[in-house]
């Protein structure tokens, strides 16, 4: 309790029984953070029967768990009123909650309702004199912003993917503590299910070759050409967020943050600029070319070759040479 | 069924983005604004809903900064929003969401709706989603990342989907009004012909509600910068035959495929 004022907590995000590699992520940061300012390393998990989802928290130096039937698949309406009434007893230094689904429900509502500030998409954090200075991804990217709170207690969103999991890993089984739930009514949200996508016709997380297609194509007439690309290289074809919410492609082959994570021998990209949660799904890729009209695009930056060009003029032309070379 | 649809304008992700000299803001005097994409996805549901379920579609914006909204406000019109409404006051130069949501939730407190429709995020939320701030601020259940929103008038509820990673998804049952931060809609956004455009601005009005609410989030910008990459791309240069050869070169040291 006396050391509240340096406590580092972590909220714990699981899905179908398994922690995400954010939540060790953040585990990982908050032990260095907690390490220098004297704090504890608090995780906060919530679900039903998660005893063995919580002795993996082993980086934390305590979890509290609060075990409810209700809790059993993520409610974002249960799961701010439960955060709400534990973090006002705390009061932790800062909370790092994970910048997903999951986590978009809960930072920006805690902040509201404890009256605490938020700073998200956080890519680094650290206690700079006793204040929380957080550094943020925005505009897609292409900005940074170092923001400094100004509260006692502060909360981040963190990306997946910018700390190094293995830290926030420990073989040591962590304290447990058990908090009984604090809201008992029915609420207004109700979870009805889970569904799991069906295998499509290809798993792009199998294929050693993509070619991956984005916004710049432009038109749903256009996907022919990358089509015609992939089938001349023996890749398959897949695409970001944009061309699988107009219906272009099939969401089985999307990339990304709320699609797939590749790890292929070859990432095509084409007319892809390059989002945080695109390049989330796909920067270890062993080789990454990738085609692009805008130089400043932040695909270049994981890309190992760029070209920066029309890809109306690019693409026809490389798929018409492949098909010479391999014929 | 009247839907509220909070929407924003932000700088156009296309256009090189400055730094001002301070670095501390960018630098608006440039800027080309835009609608946020995820307002025009939260747009278009509502136009479906209204579609299926009849009703009113009302659009807010909070104006903040110089960026002038009309013309976004009449686009929606052209599109089939039926007011459209500014939220004014004492936070001109305020861009945080903190103040947007409560300026949006003053403005709401005396207009009856049975859902709230939002872009999911924008791409300058530095301090969180407007969406989430202003559902808490109105005690509203909220869902964030939807889409395939189905509404039962009668029950007064909506069913709607929330995706996680690897295309897994929720589904939920809430009580309307709600706040919904909308991913996706069903149908990629309509477009407004410049002609329905003209139109709205002669025959449509644009409202406006003035609100006293405290600004700021709570979280300052101590400093902007472009993040320096890590790393970069080798560039290939030179005309598309050579582009296309080089290419064709690197797969092949890379032992892509063999030939």
């Amino acid at each position: 309790m006396s050391m509240a004022e340096h406590d580092v907590f972590v909220i714990a995000e699981h899905l179908e029984g398994r922690l995400s590699e954010v939540t060790f992520e953040m585990l990982g940061k908050a032990r260095q953070l907690a390490g220098a300012s004297g704090g504890r390393v608090v995780a906060v998990l919530l679900g039903h029967n998660v005893s063995t989802l919580a002795a993996r928290l082993g980086a934390a130096d305590l979890v509290f768990t609060v075990d409810d039937a209700a809790l059993a698949a993520f409610n974002p309406e249960r799961a701010v009123q439960e955060l709400k009434a534990l973090l006002s007893k705390e009061q932790p230094m800062l909370t790092m909650i994970a910048s997903t689904s999951m986590g978009m429900d809960l930072a920006a509502a805690l902040s509201a309702a404890l009256d605490w500030p938020l700073i998200a998409y956080c890519s680094d954090v650290q206690a700079q004199d006793g204040k929380i200075v957080a550094t943020s991804q925005i505009y897609g990217g292409k900005i940074a912003v170092e923001a400094e709170s100004q509260g006692a207690h502060t909360i981040i969103s963190v990306l997946a993917g910018v700390f190094p999991a293995a830290e926030g890993q420990a073989d040591k089984v962590p304290t447990v503590q058990s908090v009984p739930a604090a809201a008992t009514s029915a609420g207004r949200v109700r979870f009805k299910g889970l569904t799991v996508p069906e295998a499509g016709d290809v798993d792009i997380t199998r294929e050693a070759l993509l070619v991956s297609v984005g916004r710049g194509i432009g038109s749903k007439d256009n996907i022919g050409l990358v089509e015609e690309l992939a089938e001349a290289l023996g890749a398959a074809l897949c695409a970001s967020r944009p061309i699988i919410d107009s219906g272009w492609l099939p969401k089985q082959r999307q990339v990304g943050k709320s699609g797939l994570t590749v790890k292929p021998k070859l990432y095509l990209a084409v007319g892809i600029s390059g989002a945080p949660e695109h390049l989330q799904g796909m920067k270890d890729a062993e080789l990454i070319i990738a085609i692009n009209s805008d130089a400043g695009a932040p695909i270049f930056e994981v890309a190992d070759y760029g070209i920066v060009g029309d890809l109306f003029d690019i693409v026809p032309l490389l798929s018409e040479r492949l098909v010479e070379v391999r014929a | 069924m009247n839907i509220i649809v909070p929407v924003k304008q932000v700088p156009d992700l296309v256009e090189e983005l400055e730094i001002n000299d301070e670095g501390t803001d960018l630098e608006r005097d440039m800027l080309k604004y835009r609608m946020n994409e995820w307002d025009e996805s939260a747009l278009e549901e509502a136009l479906q809903l209204k579609e299926l379920h009849g009703g009113t579609i009302t659009v807010l914006t909070v104006v903040s900064g110089d960026a002038d909204v009309d013309e976004m406000l009449y686009t929606c019109v052209a599109k089939g929003a039926d007011r459209v409404v500014k939220v004014v006051g004492d936070f001109e130069e305020q861009h945080d969401s903190h103040t947007t949501a409560r300026a949006l939730a003053a403005a709401m407190r005396d207009m009856p709706c049975d859902l709230v429709l939002t872009g999911v995020q924008a791409a300058d939320d530095l301090d969180g989603q407007v969406g989430v701030l202003l559902a808490t601020f109105l005690d509203l259940p909220h869902i964030s990342v939807v889409s395939g929103i189905e509404v039962d008038a009668a029950a007064r509820t909506a069913t709607v989907h929330q995706e996680y990673a690897g295309g897994i998804m929720a589904t939920f049952e809430v009580d309307l009004p709600a706040v919904l931060g909308v991913q996706a809609s069903r149908a990629v956004p309509r477009y407004a012909p410049v002609s329905r455009v003209r139109q709205a601005m002669k025959t449509a009005r644009i409202e406006e509600i003035e609100v006293g609410v405290a600004v700021g989030s709570g979280a300052t910008v101590r400093r902007m910068f472009k993040p320096e990459a890590a790393s970069h791309a080798e560039m290939l240069e030179g005309e598309p035959e050579e582009i296309v050869e080089r290419v064709i070169e690197i797969l092949r040291e890379r032992g892509v495929w063999r030939v």
